[in-house]
């Protein structure tokens, strides 16, 4: 299993832009907010925290598709079916591949993102902490979607139909606790949400992606 | 003994959906047609809402339906996932555009409710902004079973899929209802409620209830036999072409 994360890591880093892919549309999102809800620093500041999750979000929904598309079509999810290695350990260590090439970074980078949303100063720890906590249940619910679609030519229109509905209770747990963080309030309760949903989705998630992704490969 | 699993048999159930089609039908616009004129046009104005109450007759009884026709899904998921049974993936992929259109159905009618009672046609309630969420998890299932060309591949898939999205729509429900306090009122139709609609609505309203189950009932057998004979007649045409 940490071979492959190792494996699947390294083709992250290495091959053709996916790695840093994900942050250039996170800022690039986070640059156009402005442009369209016009430049004033308070409105930025109140919608700021739920525009970097919806950032985050979108980046994260964009590089979903790589998931398993390259080792569909070379093969080696064939091999990777076949190995001792049980289908629900493949698709676990997918999806942390995932989190640290994509989440992780966004994670990183959403603090410097959140000067240009002109960010109150108590806004920046219930903001990591948020995305720290939510983004690997992006992650092992986007391989979920990533595992139903891999037999589908061009799918990721569908992806993201499938995806996003899916999200939903992670966003929204996830921006509330980010937003109550900045306008000062307690943000405990939907913290704790948000963290109950990541560990669940852990948890239970990859049997579902291990079984459609088997079918699949039948 | 006879037992419900022997309509698992394609042709069996064929043969009994074709027996009682067309009762169930004759059974869904009586109580169709009963429920809606008595509604419209027998029942009293309401005091404060006046005649646009009388839309209740159509967005309560879709509002149910729209979420049984989901869980009718689910059922039948799980039974072609344990027992691969076709009809029952058939039944459930038949059931999905219903439901769809009865969610559609519910948030039109509520949008044309909300207008004149809350001045506005839509809010961000935890109701309203569920049904949308149920909705779309209609439209990702439907282009699901779109997508794959496998019949049996694109059943298992969009099963797993429910079973998944079931989870997933009930948290999400609950998020809402964490996220935002809604316009919308509580349940005012209960078995055990001290407090319900009055009779003088009730009554129709049932009717209209029972009308629109029937009628899901009848479009779910309609679309399952459809797809049958669509089914078979590929394999008639596949086997021709070998031939």
């Amino acid at each position: 299993m940490i071979a492959m994360l190792g494996r699947d890591l390294a083709l992250g880093v290495r091959a053709g832009g996916g790695f840093g892919l994900g942050l250039a549309f996170f800022l690039i999102v986070v640059t156009l907010v402005p442009f369209g809800v016009g430049p004033h620093p308070d409105l930025l500041a109140r919608i700021g925290p739920g525009m970097l999750w919806l950032g985050a979000l979108l980046a994260c929904l964009l590089s979903l598709d790589r998931i398993f598309a390259l080792d569909w079509e070379d093969g080696s999810l064939d091999l990777l079916a076949t190995a001792p290695l049980p289908m629900e350990g493949v698709v676990s260590m997918k999806a942390l591949a995932h989190w640290i090439t994509t989440g992780l970074p966004l994670v990183a980078a959403a603090p410097a993102l959140g000067v240009l949303m002109n960010l109150p100063a108590p806004a920046y720890l219930p903001l990591t902490l948020t995305l720290l906590l939510g983004t690997p249940a992006l992650s092992v619910i986007g391989t979920f979607g990533a595992a139903l679609t891999v037999g589908i030519k061009r799918g990721g229109l569908l992806l993201s139909l499938l995806v996003l509905p899916l999200y939903v209770p992670t966003l929204i747990y996830g921006a509330e606790a980010a937003r109550r963080g900045a306008a000062a309030q307690a943000y405990g309760t939907p913290l704790m949400m948000l963290a109950g949903i990541t560990c669940g989705a852990i948890a239970l998630l990859p049997f579902a992606s291990a079984a459609v992704l088997r079918v699949n490969l039948r | 003994m006879r037992s419900l699993w022997e309509y698992a048999n394609p042709a069996r159930f064929i043969r009994l959906s074709d027996r009682v089609l067309p009762w169930i039908t004759a059974l869904a616009l009586a109580a169709l047609v009963i429920g809606l004129v008595w509604g419209l046009w027998f029942t009293p104005d309401e005091r404060r809402q006046g005649a646009t109450v009388k839309i209740m007759f159509l967005h309560v009884p879709s509002a149910l339906m729209a979420i049984n026709a989901w869980l009718m899904m689910l059922v039948a998921s799980l039974i072609w996932l344990i027992r691969r049974h076709h009809v029952s993936a058939l039944a459930a992929r038949a059931a999905a555009p219903v439901g769809a259109v009865m969610t559609l159905i519910a948030l039109a009618t509520g949008a044309i409710w909300g207008q004149p009672t809350w001045g506005t046609w839509w809010v961000w309630d935890p109701r309203l902004t569920s049904f949308l969420i149920l909705f779309l998890f209609y439209l990702g299932y439907i282009a699901l079973w779109a997508a794959i060309e496998d019949d049996d591949t694109a059943a298992d898939l969009t099963s797993v899929l429910c079973l998944v999205g079931s989870v997933f729509a009930v948290l999400s429900r609950y998020a809402v209802l964490f996220w935002n306090q809604g316009l919308h009122q509580g349940a005012s139709l209960s078995m055990d409620a001290e407090e319900n609609v009055d009779n003088v609505f009730y009554i129709p309203l049932l009717f209209c209830i029972a009308g629109f189950v029937l009628l899901f009932i009848a479009l779910v057998l309609l679309r399952t036999q459809t797809e049958i004979r669509a089914r078979r007649m590929r394999a008639l045409l596949a086997r021709e072409r070998m031939g």
